[in-house]
């Protein structure tokens, strides 16, 4: 259809930490993105210079927004993808918010007849004990996770680390990365064929702007 | 698990209402009778399988099969395409029958879905198989009618993409020789849309530069006519070559057609149905998130049954379709209401039947109390609509003593 650079791209933006980052690399790509919206409580913004439309959503739920087709594409961290398991495109790294998915345990850890493991990535963390050959028992939490070797909940966790202060505060060791995590740009499996072209060039912008920034 | 509440049903199954039915029915209808008009027959068969046979044989990955026993302990399936049935039928049943053979269904399918609500377990589907063609010619016939089909559904909008298996699995076979580990390995990546992960296994890999490029190429390979002509000249592999002078032909014949609007060729389709062996396709509907529409040229499902043939065909998502268009507003049908009383019984019944034999939608009603009876009276008289036990009529006639017939 001609009429494909007409068309609104609707955007699912994760809100927060990596929303910034993301919105730069948009300037940087040549989208008009103005700045006042960093730091906004609005769900939705309409973009009229850019042709878009970003929807605010939660990290966790962009796979979602984008599998269903309610955005075209999304922005959304390794981690999130590697857990959710959606049936999305996965068309660029955009090598921002790195930071690793890793096994995280007390200083002095040593294997136990029942082994358990807290985390906020339950599947990321059976798939991973279960390739290595281990029997653990897996217990989801939702924040604060350091906490559960401290007070004995679990004897190791499975989380994102950043920089690894959070860790040193706590006296938590990093024992193993399981992978490493950058924000990814998702797409809709109908949206890539119905506004290939619109979809297409955006990734070659970002790609470009990557490629500029090294 | 707790024992379920009695209105509860198993997850991923659906009732269908009056207003949703009445929709469905009407695509179906619409479908089945634009794949008639090209010559295509409908088939049933049976909703369970033997797993041995057609569940093996089927490209639904074991899990997402429902299987269960019978009285003999023997394992069965619920059919979860209409594909595979279908080429047992042909293999058996329609042995002697000359091709080509043109079959059409509507039916439903069953696949175990994996968690998230709103995904369906059991699904409508309506297709057709072309088997015992192996051209270019019939592959297209099959896309072009899918186009038809969909139009004749009502859906407005919409995309055909089509790739072809063989081309990447020359350009693979050139580029990685022998290495059938790395050649799975990128192409799980393009099954699961994993397009950076197809970048960085690419770039782990030991490769010539050159082809390391042509294979990084390939994730923007589609478009229209001219993809095709570029695509010629990338491989000199003999599988990629003849993969592509054979959608260059289907591309033709799609012209002719005058269809071309709708089609875009797209080499990085890798459809995860294990069984095509040749031209995929897949359809998009704007505004649905989800394809509506995939088939494909699977040469060797037939020789698992014991007839060796080529075939093509493919499946539309009714209930997907449903979905799309089913929202707008339906027109409100005729329909009257006969209401009577002891005195008239005979004739009302007999004016019912006339009216049904011309094809209107007819409800008769027995009424005994006095007040309604002069309401519905007075309704007759007065003509127009009128609303009776919450449902709405276009007209109402009366039949019995007091004041009789209208």
């Amino acid at each position: 259809m001609s009429g494909n650079e007409e068309q609104v791209l609707k955007v699912a933006m994760p809100k927060g930490r990596i929303y910034k980052q993301a919105s730069n690399l948009f300037r940087e790509a040549g989208i008009p993105i103005p700045i006042e919206y960093e730091d906004t409580r609005k769900l939705m913004i309409e973009l009229p210079d850019a042709k878009m439309e970003f929807i605010m959503a939660k990290p966790v739920d962009v796979p979602t927004y984008v599998e269903y087709g309610v955005t075209d594409i999304g922005i959304v961290g390794k981690d999130v993808l590697m857990e959710e398991n959606k049936d999305v495109y996965e068309l660029l790294d955009l090598g921002i918010a790195k930071c690793r998915m890793s096994v995280i345990a007390l200083p002095d850890w040593k294997p136990s007849i029942h082994p358990r493991v807290a985390t906020k990535y339950p599947n990321v963390a059976s798939a991973y004990f279960r390739e290595q050959g281990q029997q653990v028992e897996v217990i989801k939490l939702n924040g604060s996770i350091e906490l559960a070797p401290m007070i004995g909940l679990a004897d190791r966790i499975v989380d994102m680390v950043e920089t690894g202060q959070t860790l040193r505060e706590n006296g938590l060791v990093e024992q193993t990365e399981i992978f490493s995590i950058t924000s990814r740009l998702i797409a809709n499996r109908v949206s890539y064929r119905m506004k290939n072209e619109r979809i297409q060039s955006l990734c070659d912008r970002l790609q470009e702007a990557l490629a500029a920034r090294v | 698990m707790s024992k379920p509440k009695v209105f509860e049903k198993p997850v991923g199954f659906r009732d269908y209402l009056p207003d949703a039915v009445k929709q469905l029915r009407a695509i179906e209808h619409k479908v089945l009778h634009c794949m008639e008009g090209w010559g295509y027959e409908q088939i049933v068969t049976p909703t369970m399988e033997f797993y041995d046979t057609v569940g093996v044989a089927s490209a639904t990955s074991d899990a997402k099969l429902f299987k269960l026993l019978n009285n003999r302990g023997t394992t069965m399936v619920l059919r979860s395409d209409m594909t595979t049935p279908i080429a047992r039928v042909v293999s058996s049943l329609l042995k002697h029958e000359s091709f080509p053979l043109r079959l059409s269904y509507h039916a439903n399918v069953f696949r175990s879905i994996e968690e998230e609500a709103g995904r369906e377990s059991e699904f409508f589907q309506t297709g057709v198989e072309l088997v015992g063609d192996a051209s270019a010619e019939a592959d297209a016939e099959v896309v072009a009618l899918a186009i038809a089909s969909l139009k004749a559904a009502g859906v407005s909008q919409f995309k055909i993409a089509i790739g072809h298996v063989g081309f990447l699995n020359g350009l693979l076979e050139e580029a990685l020789h022998g290495r059938l580990e790395d050649q799975a390995a990128l192409k799980e990546m393009l099954i699961s849309r994993n397009y950076v992960g197809y970048r960085e296994l690419l770039n782990k890999l030991e490769l010539e530069a050159e082809l390391r490029q042509e294979l990084m190429d390939l994730l923007r390979l589609r478009g229209g006519e001219e993809i095709c002509q570029y695509a010629l000249g990338v491989s000199s592999n003999e599988t990629a070559r003849q993969a592509i002078e054979h959608l260059c032909q289907i591309w033709d014949v799609l012209k002719a057609y005058g269809v071309c609007e709708h089609v875009l060729i797209d080499l990085t389709m890798v459809s995860d149905f294990s069984y095509y062996t040749g031209m995929t396709f897949e359809g998009y509907a704007a505004d649905l998130g989800f394809p509506v529409v995939s088939g494909g040229r699977y040469d060797n499902l037939l020789t698992g049954f014991g007839r060796k043939a080529p075939a093509t065909g493919f499946a539309l998502k009714t209930t997907r379709i449903l979905e799309l268009v089913g929202n707008k507003q339906q027109e409100a049908g005729e329909r009257l209401l006969i209401a009577y009383n002891e005195a008239g019984r005979i004739e009302a019944l007999q004016a019912a039947t006339e009216q049904r034999q011309q094809g209107k939608q007819v409800i008769t009603s027995k009424v005994d109390e006095e007040q309604l009876w002069s309401e519905l009276q007075a309704a007759a008289e007065a003509g127009g609509s009128f609303v009776y036990n919450g449902k709405s009529y276009s007209a109402v006639k009366c039949y019995g003593n007091k004041g009789a017939s209208v």
